[in-house]
């Protein structure tokens, strides 16, 4: 299947890798953020599709380790490694994190904004630069990340498709 | 009850019941609000993954008007109905009057954004009252939101408590059909509710089927 070009999908609460000449994509960002981590050299990339800010928010005991900030870009990482990634060549875009209700007054109100500080705060940890972002706001977010050119591409209902 | 394990068909079948009941007083009051007939299906009662949930909603990146309001009281969880754009104009040209209104510009609906509310306030307050009445149990909505958007965005911030939880949801989920002209009925959208994992147990010994 040389040359075939695919989109690798995501879900929600979902991780994956991608090598270039395919594509990755998740669909449907709201509160959520969509966290690519690369590298230009190598051509590949991973995708988390983060639903919560911490693990620590986790009441089951069965851990799902894409769905969180945290467990998430660790476990990415780990992936990447395997895949024979330089944890040092690997670079950040991120988009996602809106407020898509505007209403109430409890911390789910505010999911949004508290997962893209989250995965800031991880990301700074592990010393991963944050190349782009489209973040906050109060649109869904479609994302496609293409490994060959490191482009972000960005769609929302009312804007159309940006790359960052 | 948190986990799979301890859902039974019983259970499920407690639940599809008040999603009846509920469902039977919202399409009435519905159709007076908006003098047409509107109808509920049976309600669907599943123990889903947050994908299949979405796939249940009209797919991930369907556009749709998502009408959004959480459950307190005795009980907590949350209620949206994702109506598709065509219905949702419909229904805002039927209760404002006015028969332009389109959503071409989302952030300023105008008296579309409270026309749909308002739907949604009676559409919850009636299935509400129906479930506060057959349980026993004190539950009172929030004020509904809006949001015009994807269905991923939208019902993934519905998810947002289960999520911490589980990776999979009990929905009572409905389809809303109204009546067209030639006594067709069409699909207008969805009802969901998703009582959060720890109100589960509430509703069960509530109704004796713990």
């Amino acid at each position: 299947m040389a040359g075939v070009q695919t989109v690798v999908r995501v879900g929600i609460a979902d991780m994956n890798i991608a090598k270039s000449p395919h594509t990755i994509r998740t669909s449907g960002l709201g509160s959520c953020v969509g966290v690519v981590l690369y590298d230009s050299s190598k051509k590949i990339a991973g995708m988390v599709h983060v639903m919560l800010p911490d693990s620590e928010l986790g009441k089951s005991t069965k851990l799902n380790v894409a769905k969180f900030a945290d467990t998430g870009i660790h476990a990415m990482l780990e992936l990447l490694k395997s895949e024979g990634v330089r944890p040092f060549s690997i670079k950040a875009k991120i988009a996602g994190g809106a407020q898509m209700f505007q209403f109430g007054s409890n911390d789910t109100i505010r999911i949004g904004p508290r997962n893209v500080e989250a995965v800031k705060k991880e990301l700074k940890r592990y010393s991963i630069p944050i190349v782009a972002e489209d973040t906050g706001g109060s649109s869904g977010r479609t994302i496609e990340f293409d490994p060959a050119t490191s482009i972000l591409f960005v769609r929302t209902v009312n804007a159309g498709t940006q790359e960052i | 009850m948190n986990s799979k394990n301890d859902i039974t068909e019983m259970h499920l079948d407690v639940l599809k019941e008040i999603g009846n009941i509920g469902a039977a007083h919202a399409a009435t009051s519905l159709s007076q609000l908006l003098g047409q007939k509107i109808d509920m299906r049976v309600p669907n009662v599943e123990l889903v993954t947050f994908d299949e949930m979405f796939d249940l909603a009209g797919g991930t990146e369907k556009v749709v008007a998502g009408i959004f309001l959480r459950i307190e009281g005795d009980l907590t969880g949350t209620m949206f109905f994702v109506l598709t754009i065509k219905s949702a104009t419909q229904f805002i040209r039927k209760l404002t009057g006015d028969a332009t209104f389109t959503f071409t510009d989302v952030d300023d609906l105008g008296m579309g954004a409270s026309a749909l509310q308002e739907l949604g306030n009676i559409l919850s307050g009636s299935y509400l009252s129906a479930l506060s009445d057959f349980t026993s149990l004190n539950i009172y909505p929030t004020v509904p939101s809006l949001s015009i958007d994807m269905v991923g965005a939208i019902v993934s911030f519905g998810l947002i408590e289960v999520s911490q939880y589980s990776d999979e949801v009990i929905v009572i989920e409905t389809e809303i059909l109204q009546e067209g002209e030639q006594g067709v009925s069409s699909l207008a959208g969805h009802f969901f509710l998703l009582p959060d994992p720890p109100s589960y147990r509430t509703i069960f010994s509530s109704l004796g089927v713990l």
